[in-house]
């Protein structure tokens, strides 16, 4: 199109290659079904090996075995990219200059009732994810749910917790991890090899470490920019 | 078929879906909108083929655990820059294309 054509007319025009588009993302789905349809109806997959070794994790929960334990590599550097990802964020700016919210009776009355029953539900989260549905992620996500509640009351973190405490809170979920890591290479393990007595309390710490910096960064990813030390705003 | 292949051709439609709103829309908002909802199919398939044996497959609720978080980083850094780009441009979309 050289022309800037009128809206009406550019959508005619639009009209074969829509339906185009559609045609090839029918037979890309048809395909990608009947992939999923020519797997095996059923499929163990890597359960039986997982449940072989849960004894020697240190938590009776899969999931949680799998995330903390057998694949820790990948929830290390998993922690790296939401790390990252708050980096960015922080990299395009600091926190964008907003008209003083005043929150609704509702909303407030909401906050203050939620917020402490986040902090709890995110405790028992924490805890109970060794043996059940849970654990640092998902207790992480609710304590983030919690700081952006407060955001959007109008809350913010007094100035002097906006600089160096706010950066040890969002690095500490990975230093922690790095930390447990090198210091099991110099007892002579693999990296994040736990030894199967003390594995039950090194990933509870890690999981505590985690979940905190979980949900300041996810809190803090909301803010949409770098907070200024100097300024709480 | 059992329940764990409806759930996945679930998601394969979610993915699609996602996509031709990927590839339709102009708006970055509708644009990470879209990619999230190809990741939440993704993240179906994956979920509902752990399905396929007695005890679910804990490897793959884990990766989708994973998942999870990298997509919100990802849509929370797509999201800033969307902003960024609309301070600056005055326009929360990509430049119009020629398809000639």
């Amino acid at each position: 199109m050289i022309n800037p054509t009128p809206m009406s007319e550019e959508h005619k025009q639009q009209v074969p290659l829509q339906r185009l588009l559609v045609l090839l993302l029918a037979m890309m789905a048809a395909g990608l079904g009947y992939a999923v349809l020519s797997l095996p109806p059923s499929a163990p997959g890597l359960s039986g090996w997982v449940a072989e070794n849960l004894d020697t994790s240190g938590v009776s929960n899969p999931v949680t075995a799998v995330l903390l334990n057998f694949r820790a590599y990948d929830t290390l550097l998993e922690m790296g990219v939401l790390l990252l990802a708050l980096l960015g964020v922080w990299s395009l700016g600091s926190i964008p200059q907003r008209h003083e919210p005043t929150p609704g009776a509702v909303l407030a009355l909401l906050a203050r009732l939620l917020v402490p029953l986040l902090i709890l539900v995110a405790g028992y989260l924490l805890w109970v994810g060794a043996y059940a549905p849970g654990g640092a992620f998902q207790a992480g996500s609710v304590l983030g749910a919690a700081g952006v509640l407060l955001l959007l009351t109008g809350w913010y973190p007094d100035a002097r917790w906006m600089g160096l405490p706010l950066r040890m809170t969002l690095v500490a979920g990975l230093a922690v991890f790095v930390v447990v890591g090198i210091v099991l290479i110099a007892l002579g393990e693999q990296l994040l090899e736990y030894p199967p007595p003390l594995a039950a309390a090194l990933i509870l710490l890690v999981e505590a470490a985690a979940t905190l910096s979980i949900g300041i960064t996810l809190a803090a990813l909301f803010m949409g920019g770098r907070p200024s030390a100097g300024s709480g705003r | 078929m059992s329940h764990a292949f409806f759930y996945a051709l679930l998601g394969v439609g979610l993915f699609t879906f996602g996509l031709y709103a990927l590839i339709i829309h102009n708006h970055l908002l509708r644009k990470i909108l879209a990619l999230n909802v190809m990741g939440s199919g993704v993240f179906l398939v994956l979920v509902a083929l752990a399905k396929r044996s007695q005890a679910a497959d804990p490897v793959p609720h884990a990766m989708v655990i994973t998942g999870i978080v990298v997509a919100i980083s990802a849509t929370a850094l797509a999201l800033a820059l969307m902003l960024r780009l609309q301070a600056e441009t005055g326009r929360a979309e990509l430049p119009e294309e020629s398809l000639e």
